[in-house]
């Protein structure tokens, strides 16, 4: 196995946003059903080493894919569009505005009459505004020029709110049960 | 002569020797022992015909060592000596046990791990559970009539690395070598789903007692594929006989220091363990005057009281099924495993919660040592053909101490192992030449929140300007959920690593110390203990490449190169027939060392050949 491939070749996989979560799924299971360390309790240490390695490369492989978040960073850096954290700033004004109200309507259900109805409602809906961010990049990564690429970098950006935002959301909800 | 014992191509060493494995369920309460005979598993019973071995280990003054139903017996007499519900004190620290008002008397030591005062010995919570696991392997022993060549050990998955670490230095104790840690639910879903052939989602919901799990799996072509597991090690079936206690005493109008009384604790444990068929049940408390109180309890008071600790179970549920991220629709079944799933308000509130009626109709104390056994047998190789494989999860995210005391998480909870991750850091200061690197595991923020497994220093850091050295630190977990961490520093190539033995668990020096100084082993037993482990080491590497070079060692070597290990075969060979532990040690590097690329050839080789078997039923599913 040539584990210099990228992650979509490992998988048989077009190098696409879209995947077949199906396919995917059927691959990995395939692939770990040859690599992974159970397979070879009573090898020589060589290959036993070999095995976790590669079992779990297959692993972070196919954790990427699955998540629409991590699979679109990687598709572009795949194109040489690395996005960097912590140096790109979000020039979108009208998105860094609709963040902050998020944040402080999350930061006031607590004293909300009903708070744990009122977070769950916050929820579906934050669930939503990500299904379009979603929808959005699968829409620029098929167009795929550079002006379709720039708008998938800034929507994984601010799919790294929402996410984040989630997390946040799923701490309160934890705090409040 | 050593030459001859080389297998020639197509005759490796007696192929279908069945080789002596078992599951073992190391529970908090009971402990049992289970293996594959004739493509079957099942549990096996002592003298007595029991299958359950109580979890209780007593030490008497002669130095003999009891376990099992005679020191169940005789906790309530002799609380000091008796040691119960070990399970909960693994990988524990000195504050931690202190605060779980226990009976034991901890003495003061220098090692990370709390040690009891028994009237034979002190000991550590690990020497304590490997004598349960020594009465284990000898009833496997006797029952299968041989040697053990391994055991996969089950572990609640919610158990952290120095949990685990500390049930695998347990089985080096006993003697029994680790095929595999197995995660108590995934074991049971092996048990249930295989009886069943019931594909789909599942949801294991284990409630011991002492610890808490809950795993949704899905189970697809032989593939247990573990989504989510959450948890609680320290909730189980003993916090409602607490409970029970602590109702008694309030009765009874008794001080709340008789709380850890054994006598009130096998009383409680019964009362509630009636309450599943009756409806009430009569209590009697005798005062330390010498009256009695008299009364009854009925179920509703008793569901009333355990409600809470329920409850508490039904947060790490949802939890799991969020990082599942499975509909509540998409479950397939609830399967409830662990002798305290035996509470009818268990079930009812669990089914409530999942909107189903959860199975309780296989035997929920049986379950996981069968699964572990059926894990063991594939493992030993004595189904070679078997497609099943099990994908589990790490319960708990892994991290680093950054500035400011915040914890940077390497590997997020619930992520398939075996996996390795790295992340580059830098300096801070001008010159900095080492660098501290705090491994922690835990969900939140700070680190004072989080557990602390190691800590270690990368040292040799050539001086240079803050932010300009680049440090990668990589976590490595393996398929027993356990944690290796290395750190280097990327432009000179300085490496420093560390095997995670966690803040709470015994140093390498300690353990041997301890095997040495334990009754079992005299000094010069230590020397033949280590040369006899070498020499299996020897015969299972010796196997190993036998077995492979008859298989494709014709069609993946040159004629050199089959020389070569050759040659190093018979060099091993003649080690392991001698008594020479560095020998056998050295032949086995050399051999590893000249086997290195066609393992590597194997592995690949091994990969496109089922790829290929299964590009074609991949693309019609």
């Amino acid at each position: 196995m040539d584990f210099s491939q990228n992650y979509f070749e490992l998988f048989g996989l077009n190098e696409e946003f879209e995947v077949d979560l199906k396919a995917l799924s059927s691959r990995y299971q395939t692939l770990q059903k040859a690599m992974h360390p159970d397979r070879f309790v009573n090898a020589t240490e060589h290959e036993r080493r070999i095995s976790l390695q590669q079992a779990g490369q297959v692993n972070s492989a196919f954790q990427t894919l699955k998540d629409p978040l991590a699979r679109a960073r990687y598709l572009l850096e795949l194109k040489g569009l690395l996005v960097d954290d912590e140096q790109t700033t979000i020039r979108d004004i009208e998105f860094l505005e609709q963040q902050i109200d998020l944040r402080e309507e999350l930061a006031e259900i607590r004293d909300n009459v009903d708070p744990l109805g009122s977070l769950l409602e916050f929820m579906a809906q934050l669930e939503k505004t990500l299904k379009v961010c979603v929808e959005q990049l699968k829409q620029n990564f098929a167009v795929a020029d550079v002006t379709a690429l720039q708008q998938c970098q800034m929507i994984v950006h601010q799919l790294q709110f929402l996410y984040r935002l989630r997390q946040e959301a799923e701490a309160l909800e934890e705090e409040l049960l | 002569m050593a030459l001859l014992q080389i297998s020639e191509p197509g005759q490796s060493a007696a192929p279908h020797q069945h080789r002596l494995a078992v599951g073992i369920d190391l529970g908090t309460t009971n402990s049992l022992v289970a293996s594959v005979r004739s493509g079957v598993a099942e549990t096996f019973v002592d003298r007595d015909g029991e299958h359950l071995l109580p979890s209780a280990v007593r030490y008497l003054v002669d130095g003999q060592i009891e376990v099992g139903q005679f020191a169940h017996q005789a906790a309530p007499q002799d609380p000091q000596n008796t040691i119960v519900s070990v399970k909960r004190l693994m990988g524990r620290g000195h504050a931690e046990v202190q605060q779980m008002h226990l009976p034991y008397e901890f003495v003061d030591t220098d090692s990370a791990v709390p040690r009891i005062h028994t009237v034979a010995a002190d000991v550590s919570p690990v020497e304590v559970s490997a004598e349960i696991l020594k009465s284990l392997k000898q009833r496997a022993e006797e029952t299968l009539g041989g040697e053990l060549v391994g055991a996969v050990i089950t572990v609640p998955a919610y158990f952290d690395d120095a949990q685990r670490q500390a049930t695998k230095d347990a089985a080096r104790f006993a003697g029994l070598k680790v095929l595999r840690l197995l995660n108590e639910p995934t074991a049971a879903a092996v048990a249930y789903g295989l009886d069943r052939g019931s594909e789909g989602v599942h949801v294991i919901y284990d409630l011991g007692g002492g610890t808490f799990d809950v795993s949704i799996l899905r189970f697809s072509r032989g593939v247990f594929e573990v989504l989510a597991t959450a948890g609680d090690s320290a909730l189980g079936g003993d916090d409602f006989d607490q409970l029970i206690v602590d109702w008694m005493l309030q009765q009874a109008g008794l001080d709340n220091d008789r709380r850890g009384s054994r006598t009130l604790q096998h009383q409680a444990r019964d009362i509630k363990e009636q309450l599943t068929d009756a409806e009430q049940v009569e209590v009697s408390v005798e005062r330390p005057d010498g009256s009695v109180w008299q009364g009854e309890v009925t179920r509703d008071e008793f569901n009333q009281l355990a409600d809470g600790l329920i409850r508490k179970t039904l947060l790490p549920c949802r939890r799991c099924l969020r990082d599942s991220g499975i509909e509540l629709e998409e479950i397939k079944d609830v399967v409830m495993v662990g002798g305290s799933t035996r509470v009818p308000r268990v079930r009812e509130l669990v089914g409530e919660f999942f909107q189903t009626q959860p199975l309780v109709d296989i035997d929920p104390d049986r379950v996981v040592a069968i699964g572990a056994a059926i894990q063991a047998d594939v493992l030993a190789g004595n189904k070679p053909d078997s497609e099943m494989l099990l994908l589990d999860v790490i319960p708990l995210s892994l991290g680093l101490e950054t500035m400011g005391g915040l914890v940077e998480k390497l590997v997020p909870r619930n992520t398939t192992i075996p996996v390795a991750r790295a992340q580059e850091f830098t300096t801070f200061k001008d010159g900095q030449t080492a660098m501290s690197v705090h491994v922690l595991q835990g969900e939140r923020e700070l680190v004072s929140d989080c557990r602390s497994l190691a800590r270690f220093e990368l040292r040799g850091i050539p001086p240079m300007v803050a932010g300009a050295a680049r440090i990668r630190v990589t976590f490595q977990v393996d398929a027993d959920g356990l944690l290796s961490v290395v750190a280097e520093e990327l432009s000179t190539g300085v490496k420093s690593s560390i095997e995670v033995k966690p803040a709470y668990g015994l140093a390498e020096s300690e353990i041997e110390q301890m095997l040495r100084d334990s009754f079992d082993y005299a000094k010069e037993d230590m020397v033949a203990r280590n040369l006899r482990e070498q020499q299996v080491e020897a015969d299972r590497v010796l196997e190993a490449i036998n077995a492979a070079l008859a298989a494709d060692g014709e069609a993946l070597l040159s004629t050199d190169e089959r020389a070569n290990i050759d040659a190093a075969l018979v060099v091993l060979q003649q080690a392991r027939n001698g008594d020479q532990i560095q020998a056998i040690k050295r032949a086995i590097e050399v051999l590893d060392q000249t086997t290195a690329e066609y393992a590597a050839r194997r592995m690949d080789a091994s990969v496109q050949k089922v790829l290929k078997g299964h590009k074609l039923d991949e693309f019609q599913s």
